[in-house]
């Protein structure tokens, strides 16, 4: 029980991700994606006449329920799994952060800038508001996300699923190396 | 799936923004460690699916749509990309972290739902 409590290292969570591929397509006949499940609720709960909004939501509904799975699952693991628990980075990026501002690091975020009191300001606006305007739009423009993409894409070798993967990470070498330290230290 | 797809999001730790930072940092080989062995795993599946056309519980033959390359793939790529590295979470990771109890989380979950619509209320305007 122990090995369950603490952190899964990567050479088995990693496996176990990648068993829901074959699980969803033998279980269901479905493919593995989840920012699809974003289209779905903007079909469901926000009537308009927008084409792209306009399609039978409810054939894709299973993808909902996978959603809500992983809400619950996160509830679950942080619950009666002890998941929250300080994440063992790397010393380094301790250090760096510290110095741009980040003071918690006790947790699975940094309080600093995802919490209600941080939301009100400048940092927690751009963070969690304007970031997450950049993960909803982004994903779908891309058609699909680190598991649509990079998980499912690349594991039915298609080559469009290679050059998003490979943008996802473009993009996020550009806000970590280049305009993050500056935000931070808003 | 679901339900277990959030618990290891959780337990391995990929839903942490500290997680994120490391890996587009180059601090830390844990998350491309996570994303590797995943698509090795998948990649090996789908193989021996279609290697021995293995069919889904329901007898069907299993499908995956084919994808079809646009320039979305990549503007929207490095738009999520940048988001990625901001909110320290994509898609999955959101709805976990909600589960989780970071309800700040919400505020993330509507914007992106947000960016969603923009997308879709904007598409014919886009370059693809």
């Amino acid at each position: 029980m122990e090995f369950i409590q603490k952190a899964w290292p990567w050479y088995v969570s990693g496996p176990l991700i990648g068993l829901i591929v074959p699980a969803l397509l033998l279980l269901g006949n479905k493919t593995f994606g989840v920012s699809s499940s974003l289209r779905h609720i903007c079909a469901a709960c926000i009537p308009s006449k927008i084409p792209f909004f306009v399609y039978e939501w409810k054939k894709e509904s299973w993808n909902l329920f996978f959603v809500g799975g992983i809400v619950l699952g996160g509830f679950l693991a942080t619950r009666f799994l002890s998941g929250n628990a300080s994440v063992a980075i790397n010393p380094k990026l301790t250090e760096v952060l510290r110095e741009e501002g980040i003071r918690d690091f006790n947790g699975l975020l940094p309080l600093d800038i995802f919490s209600l009191s941080a939301l009100f300001t400048l940092r927690g606006i751009i963070f969690t508001v304007f970031g997450g305007l950049l993960v909803g739009f982004g994903t779908r423009y891309a058609g699909g996300c680190t598991s649509g993409h990079s998980i499912m894409g690349l594991s039915s070798l298609q080559w469009p699923s290679l050059i998003a993967t490979c943008c996802f990470m473009a993009g996020g070498f550009f806000m970590s190396w280049l305009i993050l330290p500056y935000l931070l230290k808003l | 799936m679901g339900i277990f797809f959030g618990i290891i999001l959780i337990k391995s730790q990929a839903v942490s923004w500290f997680r994120i930072q490391e890996m587009f940092r180059f601090q830390s080989f844990h998350m491309y460690g996570i994303i590797g062995s995943a698509i090795i795993v998948g990649m090996l599946s789908v193989w021996l699916i279609k290697r021995f056309g293995i069919k889904a519980l329901n007898g069907e033959a299993v499908q995956i749509p084919e994808k079809k390359f646009h320039w979305g793939n990549v503007y929207g790529g490095v738009i999520f990309g940048l988001g990625w590295a901001l909110t320290g979470a994509c898609p999955g990771p959101l709805f976990a972290e909600m589960g989780g109890g970071f309800y700040v989380v919400i505020i993330t979950f509507f914007s992106a739902i947000a960016g969603t619509w923009l997308y879709g209320k904007f598409r014919a305007k886009l370059p693809h």
